[in-house]
């Protein structure tokens, strides 16, 4: 019997033949059956992701195309159902607000998330996202950008800070709104994903045409769930993003600790929750990328017991204080945020992950390959430990860590 | 003959690989996964980054790889030899039952994790750098050797985690302090060495190490304690 794969959408006029993904030998001599798309949540298929990164310690603007070729060359990681990008330091001309990336699900959507807008925020310009038509991201959602800044008269009223204002805006908007999502929120930076390989979406997205410091990528492999572009990662509010390669086994435990601090995990997706913890650990808690590595994959308690005391003294508080932040289960996974970029895995090191720098660039990847595509012959190659963070940020910052070779 | 692998699908890449004679070199390879499995007799020479389960299910071919491998090198290999040049990723040697593999430079996580041993068939892996932490996690069987050459420590953490057959060598001047308490370490002794010697050996011809260099360290050997059983840790019994 011919095996039959399952392209999940909504609509039923695509092309028979746009269905199958070109050179995507997954796909060749099979017939596709399209099927309603169920969401988040509704089905379990079990099932890994790729995830890739770049950073110029000195600032320099990179277009998208770098950061497409590296993540194409995990194609086999991903299976069609989410890929993604975030750009930092691509929005120069309107750096000082906060760019709002939208999906919108009809129309009404549009009307009632920009009279909320409206009423809440100064917008400074508004337009589609550019995308092209591309014969493998079909179903897409209106997606739009807002150049932003909290309406100084509201935002008094509301006694909150500026980014809490725009935080709980966000959140608003994406629960209470019916249609709406804000899947990029930060100043200076943006979101990008779809329902498709990454390497397409990046085409979509016209990435070319922007230039940043830092790109990471995502190509999706969809454990539990089936791939909707809501669900597509990175996942970011504010400047934070996240891309992770894994499953978090403590998701729930995870979810219902940070639901208590005004978050609302809206996706049924487990990386979800990891951007709204890392949020609230730095932004609300002060805490350094550092301590935050050291909260959501702390060690065990025996390799506490055989630290320094005064090393072993602070890792005890932190997974005292925040023992409801520690991430269970295999992960990989990349943040970026305003002016720098940090990688980590969880502490027993269950996914892939490798590090790279040649001059003033840092790569991050899941695979070697995926960074040699793009820099052939990096100056050093190392694969960090489990739960040991690698951090880095633009030169002219005061800062985090840089990275550095720990060896075994 | 020679393949240029650039640009190319993996399994595009392996069928070339079956189709040609018994001499492969594969130039630019980047990322194509399983390449050599399942192959016997053939001798595949690799320039660039082969992708994950290189040579998995390998019986008996010998792949020599310039540059470093990705994760699961050696996946189930049956028989053959695997010569990998520069560093290997998480899982080297995973199950591994038989056959040799030479790493001149570090390997990830889990290296030797579940590797058995049956009559003839016991594998060997040689690290000539460092290990991640869980080396040899779950080892039934066969000879897992990391020399340390230039690193401060051999292994990282919970090194012969469940291990219940088998031995790792470790050069160190000492031993690693977490060693679970189902683990015997003793300093090998001449007759545990003899037993290393012509792996040792290769490995230095192979990657130009000096043999007294290596020879420069005290060893310790890791067996499981055949007295102190994981008794209780599933069921009572």
């Amino acid at each position: 019997m011919q095996e039959i794969i399952k392209i999940f959408h909504f609509s039923i006029d695509r092309s028979f033949f746009g269905a199958y993904h070109n050179g995507c030998k997954k796909c060749i001599g099979k017939k596709v059956e399209k099927v309603m798309q169920p969401r988040e949540g509704q089905v379990r298929i079990p099932s890994g992701c790729a995830i890739s990164g770049m950073f110029s310690k000195e600032g320099k603007r990179m277009d998208g195309s770098s950061i497409i070729k590296s993540i194409a060359t995990m194609h086999d990681r991903s299976n069609g159902l989410g890929g993604g990008f975030a750009g930092y330091g691509i929005y120069p001309e309107y750096k000082d607000y906060y760019a709002f990336h939208i999906f919108y699900d009809h129309k009404a959507a549009k009307l009632a998330c920009e009279e909320f807008l409206e009423e809440h925020f100064d917008i400074i310009n508004l337009s589609k996202i550019p995308t092209q038509k591309h014969p493998r991201i079909t179903d897409e959602p209106l997606i739009w950008r807002y150049f932003v800044t909290p309406l100084h008269t509201k935002l008094k009223e509301s006694q909150l800070d500026e980014k809490e204002f725009v935080v709980r805006s966000v959140i608003k908007v994406n629960t209470k709104i019916d249609g709406a999502y804000v899947f990029s929120s930060g100043k200076d930076m943006g979101v990008f994903k779809a329902v498709g390989y990454p390497e397409d979406v990046g085409e979509f997205y016209r990435l070319d045409e922007y230039s940043g410091y830092c790109w990471t990528a995502h190509g999706r492999y969809p454990t539990n769930t089936p791939g909707w572009w809501g669900g597509a990662h990175p996942f970011a509010m504010l400047d934070t993003s996240i891309v992770h390669n894994g499953e978090i086994s403590s998701y729930d435990a995870n979810r219902r600790y940070i639901e208590m601090f005004g978050y609302k995990c809206t996706l049924l997706t487990d990386t979800e929750v990891i951007t709204y913890m890392i949020d609230y650990l730095g932004r609300r808690q002060g805490l350094s990328y550092e301590e935050t590595a050291n909260v959501i994959a702390a060690p065990f308690w025996s390799t506490i017991e055989g630290m320094p005391p005064e090393k072993g003294a602070k890792f005890t508080y932190l997974r005292n204080a925040f023992s409801s932040m520690l991430i269970t289960g295999p992960f990989s996974i990349l943040l970026g945020f305003e002016g720098g970029m940090m990688a980590l895995n969880d502490r027993l090191k269950l996914r892939s992950m490798v590090v790279a720098e040649k001059g003033g660039m840092v790569y991050v990847a899941s695979e070697e390959c995926a960074v040699r595509t793009v820099c052939p012959e990096p100056d050093k190659i190392w694969a960090p430990r489990g739960g040991e963070p690698v951090i880095v940020t633009l030169n002219n910052r005061h800062g985090q860590n840089e990275c550095s070779k720990e060896s075994a | 003959m020679n393949i240029n692998a650039a640009g190319m699908y993996f399994k595009e890449l392996n069928e070339q690989i079956k189709a040609s004679g018994k001499e492969v070199v594969i130039d630019h390879c980047m990322g194509q996964r399983y390449i050599g499995s399942g192959l016997a007799g053939k001798k595949i020479v690799i320039n660039g980054t082969p992708g994950n389960a290189l040579g998995a299910y390998l019986d008996g071919s010998i792949i020599t790889v310039h540059g470093n491998a990705q994760d699961q090198a050696g996946d189930t290999m049956n028989d053959g030899t695997i010569y990998i040049a520069g560093s290997s990723g998480d899982a080297t040697g995973y199950a591994m039952r038989g056959g040799k593999i030479f790493v001149n430079g570090d390997v990830g996580y889990r290296a030797g994790i579940h590797m058995k041993e049956y009559k003839e068939k016991s594998p060997v892996l040689v690290i000539g750098g460092s290990a991640g932490s869980f080396l040899g996690e779950y080892q039934a069987g066969g000879t897992i050797i990391v020399l340390g050459m230039g690193c401060k420590r051999p292994v990282g953490n919970f090194c012969g985690m469940g291990m219940h057959g088998g031995r790792i060598y470790l050069r160190c001047q000492t031993p690693p302090a977490d060693l679970p308490r189902q683990i015997i370490v003793k300093k090998a002794e001449k007759q545990d060495m003899k037993a290393i010697e012509a792996y040792i050996k290769e490995f230095c011809r192979v990657f130009g190490h000096s043999e007294k260099a290596v020879a420069d360290s005290d060893f310790y050997v890791l067996r499981p304690d055949s007295k102190n059983p994981y008794r209780q840790l599933y069921t009572q019994n």
